[in-house]
């Protein structure tokens, strides 16, 4: 076994509904105000909508931002902080050698080209011809490169110069767990020395609540903090892009770049959501992390809980039993399903600069900050699959 | 002995030891391998829905796979899942319930298909027009009678299936996917994370929107009669691809744990190269330079020189585009040696089976170097005098084959390129 190298974030790209950038977003959560949130646009399910953003200032091509939907053009927006952030953006030296990992679903739909499908559907004699039909004339050929999952890399590539390699994980909460535990494994063996790592979620669009509807799964009640939806819970999506920097400590100490945090252990785990089974696997993902823990009294919990049950209770009774102080994001930024670890790993690198959590919410975080908190790990239990458990900490 | 183990970067070397695939041209190595030696075509006319309004009418379907109503998920799934029972059999690795490493899967990018939508569309019977929101008020009555929609679902089935370890991986790099999922096991096998793993590429996913896409970015051949003439890689006349459905997979293994358990070795992985292109979001670089970066890469990890390749499995997709461009990266850096290495597309007889594309062209590259046989590129009836290839055309041939090259490249500027090689003496 070769030896493991230190992997360091080096740069830190979020865009949420509390504000664009790390600074803006802890401002918030410290402060603890209630989020934005919309429920009148979709009711009666609920979402949290994009702060206000220029895309001028990272994709400055008109021509750009059409090849792309919002999904993209949040995503490149949220990369394009991440490489300013590291000290990257606009050096064609370093980005050629850049890793790209995106974790992604699949694209957007043109809703009102299929409502207007759906409708005329049912006064036709032959079906199939006339979606064919309206298939060729109703879809435009730009919507295409919006729903290939890989085109959010692709547009990073373009608009950013982004050009080592380049992979799109796919599918829900593990494709963001398992887009870090890959690039942090890949510095750390010298496959890298440089990845540019992130997701981007649209939340705020009539074909994304019908995936989540199917399973039943999307909050209709009023809002509430993610630990008190009820005993069925609920979940609510939020815009977000998420991008964070990976880069070894030997790569960024000879380019003079600072880190905001070591990341240290990433793992991703899946079971058949049986009883008893979340709480299993991250008892074994702990295991396997506790030993780098060196300082229980500077170490913190940020949850990715969602607000589902029982996965919300299941990870609550967890977190009870190792015992760290929590504080969830959740109920702040909504739920960004591929994006959300990646962001919470954003916002721990906040707690560690400050050296304190923010502001609970709701009656699952507890436990008051750490003073000189150095150590935060990071937690996802995805919507039907994905145990991931994130350790970053202070470099001194 | 340890030495031989490791390659010349002191990286465990990776083995393959069992292939599965299914295409157009049957299910399993053995009937594909007759077939695709035989220079026979898979591309048929699509029967599995209504062609009226299309301008391509013609696909590579899996049609002893298929199954009424199957949704693309559920095809994909099937194949992936036959694919990896053959490679998994043949590796005579682990258990039936237990494979002992990670899977990275290649899957085709999945989303609610216009039958479902249309179902959900007639139990809401809306008065007046049907919207998303007549949708969503019957979405979970439908899903409670069916299966409520998962990004990863078929990545899951296949991890519960054969028992793989750790979290499965489902990822895209559109075309290159196939080659994506082989590199990432490479890469874990390399690091010593696992001594094996499973790599599966399957798409079968072909619907009216599938082709439509295509088509409205005239990426598709309209030359629909005969179909198995549609697909001319590398030919004056040639027009666009043919979508085509197909899986394959490969056990991954280390050398050293492959020869400890006195395993089969079928092949090396011996280098895979990575440079993604940021010229355009469908085209390719003109200049070809990050395609070239790809082969040279690929040709740098393998410690080896363009001087010590063999045979080239091209991307060959029978686009204009394409082969052209392809055309000049293998020029580029085969230098005056390319016009003796012979380059065939599988393409030609299978059509782009686009997700699972760089898989099954990875293993019918191994199956290439087992049978010292060249596959051929068939339809080669109207060579393109720009470019001055040995295309293999029309008629497989013996050769001499110790190590090859398979080519993937893809939307979104993804490129990849595999170094497969006989196993050291």
């Amino acid at each position: 076994m070769t030896e493991r190298r230190d992997v360091w974030i080096t740069g830190v790209g979020l865009i949420t509904c509390l504000g664009e950038g790390l600074e803006a977003t802890w401002n918030h959560l410290e402060r603890g105000d209630p989020p934005p949130y919309d429920d009148k646009s979709f009711a009666p399910y609920i979402v949290h909508p994009l702060a206000p953003v220029n895309f001028d200032q990272q994709i400055p091509k008109k021509s750009d931002q059409r090849q792309m939907e919002m999904w993209q053009r949040i995503g490149v927006y949220a990369a394009g902080l991440a490489l300013g952030d590291a000290g990257l953006a606009g050096k064609p030296d370093l980005l050629d050698g850049t890793d790209l990992i995106v974790a992604a679903a699949g694209g957007e739909r043109d809703t009102q080209a299929d409502s207007g499908i759906l409708t005329g559907m049912r006064k036709v004699a032959e079906p199939g011809r006339f979606l064919n039909e309206r298939l060729m004339s109703d879809l435009r050929p730009t919507l295409f490169l919006a729903q290939l999952p890989n085109l959010l890399a692709g547009n990073i590539s373009i608009v950013h110069g982004v050009v080592g390699s380049s992979r799109t994980f796919l599918g829900e909460e593990s494709a963001g767990i398992d887009a870090v535990r890959i690039a942090q494994a890949r510095i750390a063996a010298g496959q890298s020395d440089l990845t540019l790592v992130g997701g981007a979620y649209h939340a705020t669009r009539w074909d994304v609540l019908l995936i989540f509807e199917e399973s039943g799964i999307a909050l209709k009640e009023a809002f509430a903090p993610v630990w008190d939806r009820g005993p069925h819970g609920g979940l609510v999506l939020g815009n977000m892009g998420a991008f964070l920097v990976l880069e070894s400590s030997d790569h960024a100490r000879s380019r003079g770049a600072r880190p905001r945090a070591r990341i240290s252990a990433v793992s991703a785990g899946r079971n058949r959501r049986q009883p008893g089974e979340i709480e299993a696997t991250l008892r074994q993902q702990w295991t396997a992390i506790a030993g780098k823990v060196v300082d229980r009294l500077h170490a913190a919990v940020i949850s990715g809980a969602a607000g589902l049950e029982p996965a919300t209770s299941a990870e609550r009774q967890f977190l009870k039993e190792i015992g760290l102080p929590v504080r969830n994001t959740g109920t702040y930024i909504g739920h960004g399903v591929e994006a959300q670890f990646i962001a919470n790993l954003g916002i721990g690198c906040g707690v560690i600069e400050h050296g304190k959590l923010f502001a609970p919410a709701g009656t699952g975080d507890g436990g008051s900050s750490p003073s000189g908190l150095s150590q935060v790990v990071v937690t996802s239990v995805g919507n039907w699959r994905g145990e991931g458990l994130g350790l970053i900490e202070r470099v001194d | 002995m340890a030495t031989a183990m490791r390659d010349k970067k002191g990286r465990p070397i990776v083995a393959v030891t069992g292939i599965g695939v299914v295409t157009s041209l049957g299910v399993g190595k053995s009937d594909n391998w007759a077939r695709l030696s035989g220079g026979v075509s898979g591309i048929k006319r699509i029967s599995r829905f209504a062609t009226e309004g299309l301008r391509t009418t013609i696909a590579g379907t899996v049609n002893d796979v298929y199954r009424e109503a199957m949704t693309p998920a559920e095809l994909s799934e099937r194949v992936a899942l036959l694919a990896g029972e053959e490679a998994i059999a043949e590796s005579g690795l682990g258990s039936k319930d237990h494979f002992p490493g990670p899977l990275y899967l290649a899957p085709p990018p999945l989303e609610i298909e216009w039958a479902e939508r249309i179902k959900m569309a007639e139990m809401a019977a809306a008065n007046g027009d049907t919207g998303y929101p007549d949708l969503l008020r019957v979405a979970r009555d439908y899903a409670s009678a069916n299966k409520p929609f998962k990004f990863a679902i078929i990545g899951e089935n296949l991890a519960e299936h054969f028992g793989t370890e750790g979290s499965p991986i489902s990822l895209n790099t559109a075309c290159a996917s196939g080659a994506s999922a082989i590199e990432l096991g490479m890469e874990a096998i390399r690091r010593g994370d696992c001594e094996a793993a499973l790599a599966i590429g399957a798409d079968a996913s072909l619907t009216p929107e599938s082709l439509v896409r295509f088509s409205l970015l005239s990426a598709l051949s309209t030359q629909n009669d005969p179909p198995e003439r549609a697909s001319k890689p590398f030919s004056k006349n040639r027009d666009g691809f043919v979508l085509a459905e197909g899986a394959a997979a490969l056990v991954l293994e280390s050398l050293e744990h492959a020869r400890a358990r006195g395993a089969r070795v079928l092949g090396i992985l011996e280098g895979v190269g990575e440079k993604s292109d940021s010229f355009h979001r469908t085209r390719t670089s003109p200049d070809g330079k990050p395609i070239i970066a790809t082969m040279h890469k690929a040709l740098a990890d393998a410690g080896v020189g363009p001087e010590d390749i063999d045979y080239i499995n091209a991307h060959g997709t029978s686009t204009p585009e394409n082969d052209k461009m392809e055309h000049l990266g293998v020029s580029t850096v085969f230098g005056e040696r390319i016009r003796d290495i012979p380059i065939s597309s599988n393409k030609s007889m299978i059509g782009h089976t686009l997700t699972a594309a760089g898989a099954v062209e990875a293993a019918f590259t191994l199956l290439t170097l087992q049978h010292q046989r060249l596959p051929p590129t068939i339809n080669h009836a109207v060579p393109d005098p720009t470019i001055q290839l040995d295309v293999v055309p029309n008629v497989a041939r013996d050769a001499k084959v110790r190590r090859a090259i398979s080519n993937s490249f893809g939307f979104g500027g993804q490129n990849v390129c595999l170094v497969v090689a006989l196993e050291p003496a």
